[in-house]
């Protein structure tokens, strides 16, 4: 069970004036069970990659194997990609359009020709999965507060009963005790459903808490793919594309240069905290 | 001088029945007090659904009060004579840059307001090129709205309401669609109408780093303020602003659980800086 990807590019308006280079050549290998967090500025590919990944874009030039088998062979069934693949947009509460959110959640595998039972079936898993309240099943969507709005459409990816999980910036426009929800959420999927999950995000402070590697995007490339205690130790070049570290990071150099002896490393609160405690001893 | 003034503010908003009558009353503002000065720098915290955006509608009259008033600039909103007075002098800059640019140049766009109010044409195109350069997209005068960022959007948004000349800006989350350059361009922005030119601002937000350079921080919950101060004194209660639902900068979260940890650092820490100074002369005295 992997993705593959090899020599992907993807031209957008080719053969226009308007021709622009969106992916260049990406080489990527992502296991089974993989939290990965995909980190660049506006503009730089991210979006673009995902929706690669489950078919939504034909690349230029270039192959991706979903469990070893070629997307782009003409016998390979998209179909099925699409339903292993779940992609949960930006700003995902704005597509749900049934009357109530049971409904909506069922909308995509009654699209599977499932028996009534099973849509059933998988609209109540997927929606306890998100932690919503039973009572709220049959509200209508614009009943619902921001936060559980994008739960109600999480779970309609949920209820596809995907392997691989990919969330363009699902924090967006949340308040801080939404976006903390949401990223448990997400880390509970990841770990009790064996999830693979992949996030775009922009928020580094919480990349550096939830993903296990991170990917930086950069002008349609790969600029850097590890994790991120070795992403983050190239604070200063990320700041050239536009990007941060957290700012424990910044405190940490801060503390090494002015002789201190601390892991430049730490990128988490906690981290942090244990090696000020340690270094304030030595 | 209070521009900004509530008093014992309600607002209710009702829930009909599909024979008009009142099915349900949710009590949005729940009897606010408040005093916004001239020239200061606001920053308004809450969890969405707490009432911000709601208190915010009432500063330009698009919202007026079910009980008690708010003044603006010496009016109450509640006369229906003032209510162009009040909207031309507190602009109002939304979420969504999208939503809020209806021209197809953006020196069209940003004249928009002051046509509207019959501004000489002359001093329209003074008006508009003065506002650009405030907010840094004086170059762009010519170009589509269409092909700008979201940040460079917001700013031009923000430079719509300059263009009417108000006293004060309320900006309900304008940074929340966008991305961390974006948010810095737009902050930087409004920092400088605030500092240079003595517009008063009321910034709502969820990102905590964006209220460090207020002047006073409201934190509303359930349609009251309940905490008001400064930022230092509203990020020294940590446990406090958590119960409502909101965070604390990570600099001065990391300062407070090495704090809680027995390292005696001294007062509530803001910035990256303080927060190596004051542990490099810990070390040192040690």
């Amino acid at each position: 069970m992997s993705i593959k990807v090899e020599g992907l590019n993807y031209i957008y308006s080719q053969g226009t004036a308007y021709e622009i280079k969106a992916l260049d050549n990406i080489n990527l290998s992502i296991e089974d069970g993989e939290f990965i967090g995909i980190i660049g500025h506006t503009g730089s590919g991210k979006s673009t990659l995902i929706q690669h990944l489950n078919g939504l874009i034909k690349a230029t030039s270039g192959a991706i194997y979903y469990n070893g088998k070629n997307i782009y062979d003409e016998d390979f069934k998209m179909k099925d990609l699409r339903s292993k693949v779940g992609l949960v947009f930006q700003y995902p509460e704005y597509q749900l359009f049934e009357v109530d959110v049971f409904s909506d959640v069922c909308f995509g595998p009654k699209n599977l020709g499932l028996s009534k039972e099973e849509i059933e079936a998988r609209a109540n898993k997927a929606l306890q999965a998100v932690g919503l309240k039973e009572k709220y099943y049959k509200y209508s969507p614009f009943e619902l507060s921001g936060g559980q709005k994008r739960r109600v459409a999480i779970a309609g990816v949920l209820a596809m009963q995907p392997e691989v999980l990919i969330l363009d910036e699902p924090t967006a426009g949340l308040d801080p005790k939404g976006r903390e929800d949401i990223l448990n959420l997400i880390a509970r999927l990841h770990d009790e459903k064996g999830l693979t999950v992949i996030v775009v995000s922009h928020s580094m402070d919480d990349m550096a808490q939830y993903a296990k590697r991170l990917i930086v995007m950069n002008q349609g490339s790969v600029q850097y793919d590890g994790t991120p205690k070795e992403v983050f130790l190239h604070y200063r070049e990320l700041e050239k594309v536009g990007l941060s570290a957290p700012k424990v990071t910044y405190i940490m150099h801060e503390l090494a240069e002015r002789g201190l002896s601390v892991d430049v490393t730490a990128t988490t609160i906690e981290e942090a905290k244990k090696s000020i405690l340690e270094g304030l001893k030595k | 001088m209070s521009i900004i003034k509530a008093e014992d503010l309600i607002f209710e908003y009702k829930k009909l029945d599909d024979a008009g009558e009142v099915e349900s009353v949710h009590r949005a503002v729940d009897n606010v007090n408040l005093e916004v000065n001239k020239g200061e720098f606001i920053a308004i915290l809450g969890h969405n659904g707490s009432g911000k955006s709601t208190l915010a509608k009432h500063i330009n009259a698009i919202l007026l009060p079910s009980e008690g008033s708010m003044w603006v600039c010496g009016k109450d909103t509640k006369e229906e004579d003032d209510t162009w007075f009040i909207r031309q002098n507190a602009g109002m800059v939304f979420q969504n840059p999208d939503n809020q640019i209806i021209g197809t140049v953006v020196e069209e766009d940003v004249g928009f307001g002051p046509e509207n109010i019959g501004v000489p044409t002359e001093d329209i195109w003074t008006r508009v090129e003065n506002a650009l350069k405030s907010v840094g997209m004086i170059k762009y005068r010519h170009h589509s709205p269409n092909k700008l960022s979201g940040g460079q959007k917001q700013r031009v948004a923000i430079a719509g309401v300059v263009a009417m000349k108000p006293q004060c800006i309320i900006l309900d989350e304008p940074t929340a669609m966008l991305d961390p350059n974006g948010r810095q361009e737009v902050i930087k922005t409004v920092l400088e109408l605030n500092k240079k030119e003595g517009v008063t601002v009321i910034l709502i937000t969820h990102y905590m780093e964006e209220v460090i350079s207020a002047d006073r921080v409201f934190v509303m919950e359930s349609g009251q303020v309940v905490m008001t101060g400064t930022p230092r004194e509203i990020f020294a209660r940590v446990d406090e602003l958590k119960s409502y639902r909101m965070d604390v900068p990570q600099v001065t979260m990391l300062a407070h659980e090495l704090k809680e940890a027995g390292v005696p650092i001294s007062g509530t820490i803001l910035s990256v800086e303080e927060l190596v100074e004051e542990i490099c002369q810990l070390k040192s005295k040690v």
